[in-house]
């Protein structure tokens, strides 16, 4: 029997691998130091990464944020980190934040822009997440009736009209479709909309309008009448109020300033330092009051000017509608340039009685003009209402693109190449200079409406070759397929092609998304106040003459996690419409 | 015995227009066609209406007035009694420039962060990563005013480098200065000028450039030669002759034989008074936009380079190595030729959005077309409805080109499929 003893009779015990491969000497050499080479590189890194921060970090930790001037930034920060040091001035921030962004949306109203954008987030998201219980969609076509009804304001059946021309087309489509083809019903149909929304809406709305403001007019003159008589009082009361608040300010602002001029001459003693810091800090609290009092004093302006107004309006309107009616009279007997001149008349006349009537008629919200709208509203509004109206535009468009049919290619390619040859700039500048000049003469409406024209022509370009990739990425067989089922051209995209297609184009509807938010940037050139426009108001105010790295930072923290989070839910979206065939 | 014979013959009737497929797509495109010259014809009636009330009706006489505004930064002599199609030149130029530049600068960091960004190193892949989120998902504007804020805010002046113990100094042995008025850098100079070249009395191109530019292109062929017959040896004997000292001989004598012939020189910007004078001076928009426009195009190259290389299955580089090639080998015969093809359409399309992006020069004051032609020349002229035409024309004509020079690429890299 041979012997077995050099066998081992038990396992040993497993042992641990080098320190060298395990833990963090293990993650470092094979991440870090694998060879010289990425030695060097991690090396270089470490060198950059500590000149950023060096620059950086003091600069961000010495800052200001409770100043209200970037003079007083500068004494906050010599006080509190001593005298040279440079601190970051966030104190503007903190004081515009509200301006950068709503911009000059009234500040009541600010919970409109908010319950809008809630309303298109909660519209979006089972579009944007398939999670999402599918009753959810039955509200999004309403999404966007609702959001410009609550930016803009306006009556509340407006938008409802608006949902009756959209109902009118399709009961007409239905109706018509059972007498004639398809090819006609369609036009017809979007005819009677198109005359539904240019000769019904508006004077349905005047006629609501009229009745309830003629039912209104005596109630609403009481009050108007009572607000005229009280709020001169409150005014008066305020205004005192105001200029002892702001002489104590100016005095302490005074005396802050000593104790700076004191605290430079003795070098920065730890007293002085103190002294100075405890003045500004004891500045906040009549200052916020002053702010306080001088809003409400605004707004109890704002309130008086308009019952003025209105109450002015109520007392002109029987006369004015007597001179309406003589005027009337007179036309019919008129010709030639007196008729003109009579025209004339009556349209100002005409505008005048409805300032009066829809103040009086309203039932619904404040109307807002849109060069009110700035800030980062701004930006999100052209960029959801592009988004929202360039989707079937663009659909439309790489249908005709992609279509047998060849003039009708010719007109899209031509549309879409041109749009997407030309710089957004010059289309804004289109809209600026130009876009009056292709109407008829006399009709002017404003730089937001045309901006937003522009900006959504631009964005169906690039929609529509996001839509073309999705339809040229179908397999052949899809097409084929419908046709086998004997659908039409336009069942077979409904039900076959376009589900499909549009699934795919996603992420690329996204990334449109992300850059057209980007491009909003670019009014600014042409003068509205989207946040870089802003950025330079702000530095036009004295108080924050010169600040530069504050405003901008802000801006683009926020661009960033906008546009970030849209590009992570686009990468996420990505994986998950990835099929598993790679 | 039946006799089929052919159905009777139809005769047209109207309804066959919307119900007959042969005639319906006819009729579709005749309205569509229809509706929409009468849309253009509403357009064109509407402005020329327009225009007529507002006194101004179309002409282009206004080009050839003088301009009376200065260019600060022009390629051609201009001088603000020039006419306005002079300054629009000057300032398609300065697009043309900047454009040239930008795709330059932002190829070059782009495919290095795009590298690098695959890199094994921890460390630097992180960076790269927060570089190109940083870039991409912040507004081109925004980085083009902020570049323009940090030259001006961190460079010293010019007359900082005044005095015996100056604050600021030139750098690479006193030829280039940093200020924040701009870069000053050495401008090529001749010591036997050949004189220059006029084209059509409108502008001169230096016969230096040209005959450097001419010998680069000769040489650059006969290196082709060279090269097809390397490889044509190669083919018959299956030894490939060593070549590349004689391609790069080729290249670079002729070149530095007409340059110490023409005496080249280089002629460094000096500190006279309060400012530098001599050598090229690079405006501190130039400067500004042509930095930001490069690194946020690059954010996007940086991806496109990514996404070529990991396009590449590895099976080719294993496939590769297994036929005996060398790492260099494989990059240069398997890996480039497939990433290029991903890797090209797409980089080409970011080409054309700089120089689209170009256009937002107008927000740091360099004077590209959309300075001088959309800008000052508009708003002195009241022209606007000419000058945007003729905006557009220019980018359009410079995006068909990209656009043209990238489709021949396609069809002449684009696989033979079966």
């Amino acid at each position: 029997m041979s012997d077995l003893s050099y066998v081992r009779k038990e396992m040993l015990a497993e042992q641990s691998p080098p320190a060298t491969e395990i833990g963090i000497i293990g993650w470092l050499r094979e991440n870090l130091f694998s060879n010289w080479f990425n030695g060097i590189l991690t090396v270089l890194s470490l060198v950059f990464i500590y000149a950023v921060f060096s620059a950086i970090l003091p600069w961000l930790l010495h800052s200001s944020w409770t100043a209200n001037s970037l003079n007083e930034c500068r004494q906050q920060v010599d006080a509190a980190y001593g005298l040279a040091a440079e601190g970051g001035c966030w104190a503007v921030i903190r004081e515009r934040y509200l301006q950068l962004i709503f911009g000059f949306y009234p500040s009541d109203l600010y919970w409109r822009p908010l319950l809008a954008f809630g309303v298109a987030l909660v519209a979006l998201a089972p579009v944007l997440f398939t999670g999402l219980p599918r009753q959810m969609l039955w509200f999004s076509p309403f999404a966007p009736f609702l959001v410009p009804w609550l930016l803009w304001g306006g009556a509340v059946w407006l938008p409802l009209m608006v949902i009756v021309g959209f109902v009118l087309a399709y009961v007409v489509t239905r109706v018509l479709s059972a007498v004639m083809p398809g090819l006609l019903a369609v036009p017809v149909a979007a005819l009677a909309a198109v005359l539904w929304w240019l000769y019904a809406v508006a004077p349905i709305n005047d006629g609501l309008t009229v009745l309830i403001a003629n039912q209104r007019i005596d109630a609403v003159a009481t009050d108007m009448r009572e607000q005229a008589d009280r709020l001169p009082g409150e005014i008066a009361a305020l205004d005192s109020r105001i200029a002892d608040l702001r002489d104590q300010v100016a005095t302490s602002e005074a005396e802050k300033d000593a104790l700076f001029a004191e605290l430079e001459e003795d070098h920065g003693s730890e007293a002085a330092r103190q002294a100075v810091l405890q003045a500004i800090a004891d500045l906040r609290g009549p200052r916020d009051a002053l702010a306080a009092l001088e809003k409400e004093r605004l707004g109890l302006n704002e309130d008086l000017s308009h019952a003025r107004s209105l109450l002015a309006g109520i007392e002109e309107l029987p006369a004015l509608r007597e001179r309406r009616d003589a005027l009337l009279a007179e036309q019919r007997m008129a010709r030639g340039e007196e008729a003109e001149e009579i025209a004339n008349q009556l349209a100002t006349l005409d505008t005048q009685i409805a300032g009066v009537v829809d103040e009086l008629g309203r039932v619904g919200l404040v109307p807002v003009e849109s060069r009110k709208f700035g800030g980062f509203m701004l930006s999100i509004t052209i960029g959801l209402v592009a988004i929202t109206v360039s989707l079937p535009i663009g659909v439309m468009l790489a249908l005709g693109r992609q279509s047998n049919l060849f003039i009708l290619r010719a007109i899209c390619v031509g549309f879409i190449e041109f749009i997407r040859g030309v710089p957004l700039i010059t289309l804004l500048f289109v809209a600026s200079v130009l876009l009056n000049y292709f109407l008829p003469p006399g009709t002017s409406f404003d730089i937001i409406l045309r901006v937003i024209i522009m900006v959504t022509l631009f964005a169906s370009a690039y929609m529509a070759e996001v839509v073309r990739g999705g339809l040229a990425a179908l397999p052949k067989g899809q097409y084929e397929a419908a046709d086998a089922l004997g659908l039409d051209y336009w069942k077979a995209q409904r039900l076959i092609i376009m589900p499909q297609a549009l699934k795919i184009s996603i992420p690329g509807i996204v990334s449109t998304f992300i850059g057209i938010f980007k491009d909003t940037t670019l009014v600014s050139i042409i003068g509205l106040l989207d946040p870089l426009g802003l950025s330079n108001a702000i530095r036009a105010n004295t108080a924050w003459n010169g600040i530069v790295w504050e405003l901008y930072g802000f801006i683009a923290l926020m661009f960033f996690v906008f546009c970030f989070s849209m590009s992570r839910y686009s990468m996420w979206l990505e994986r998950k419409l990835q099929t598993g065939h790679r | 015995m039946t006799m089929s014979s052919d159905a009777p013959k139809e005769s047209f009737r109207l309804s066959m227009l919307i119900y007959d497929t042969r005639y319906r797509s006819l009729t579709i495109q005749v309205v569509a066609l229809m509706a929409f010259m009468l849309a253009a014809a509403w357009i064109i009636d509407n402005t020329l209406q327009n225009l007529a009330e507002l006194g101004k009706p179309i002409e282009f006489g206004f080009l050839s007035e003088p301009a009376q505004y200065d260019i600060n930064q022009a390629l051609i002599e201009y001088d603000n009694q020039d006419s306005h199609l002079r300054a629009s030149f000057v300032g398609l130029l300065n697009t043309l420039l900047v454009a040239v530049l930008g795709c330059a600068l932002a190829t070059v960091v782009g495919v290095i962060v795009g590298v690098l960004r695959l890199s094994k190193n921890w460390l630097v892949a992180r960076i790269m990563t927060v570089y190109v989120e940083m870039f991409r998902n912040v507004p081109v504007l925004l980085w083009i005013v902020f570049f323009m804020a940090i030259l001006i805010e961190s460079l010293p002046q010019p007359r900082a480098f005044r005095g015996a113990d100056p604050e600021a100094s030139m750098l690479l042995g006193d030829s280039v200065a940093l200020t924040n008025r701009g870069f000053y850098i050495p401008e090529p100079l001749f010591s036997n000028p050949l004189g220059d070249l006029s084209v059509f009395g409108a502008f001169n191109i230096s016969l230096e450039l040209l005959a450097l530019v001419g010998a680069l292109a000769v040489s650059l062929f006969l290196s082709g030669l060279v090269k097809k017959r390397a490889d044509r040896i190669q083919n018959e004997t299956g030894i490939r002759p060593t070549t590349w000292y004689l391609r790069l001989g080729i290249v670079v004598l002729p070149l530095i034989a007409i340059l110490i012939a023409l005496g080249f020189h280089l002629g460094n910007p000096e500190l006279r008074g309060f400012n530098f004078q001599g050598g090229i001076h690079m405006r501190t928009s130039l400067i500004a936009l042509w930095l930001a426009l490069s690194f946020y195009t690059a954010a996007f190259i940086a991806e496109i380079v990514r996404g070529g290389i990991m396009a590449i299955s590895k099976g080719q580089t294993e496939a590769a190595s297994a036929l005996g090639l060398r790492p260099n080998r494989i990059m240069s015969l398997v890996i480039l030729p497939q990433a290029l093809r991903v890797i090209i359409p797409p980089l080409i399309s970011q080409y054309l959005n700089l120089t689209k992006n170009s256009s937002l020069a107008i927000a740091v004051g360099y004077m590209d077309i959309t300075g001088t032609l959309g800008g000052i020349t508009m708003n002195q002229t009241g022209r606007e409805l000419e000058c945007v035409v003729m905006l557009m024309l220019c980018y359009l004509t410079i995006s068909l080109t990209i656009s043209l020079v990238m489709n021949w690429y396609n069809t002449r890299v684009k696989l033979v499929e079966r």
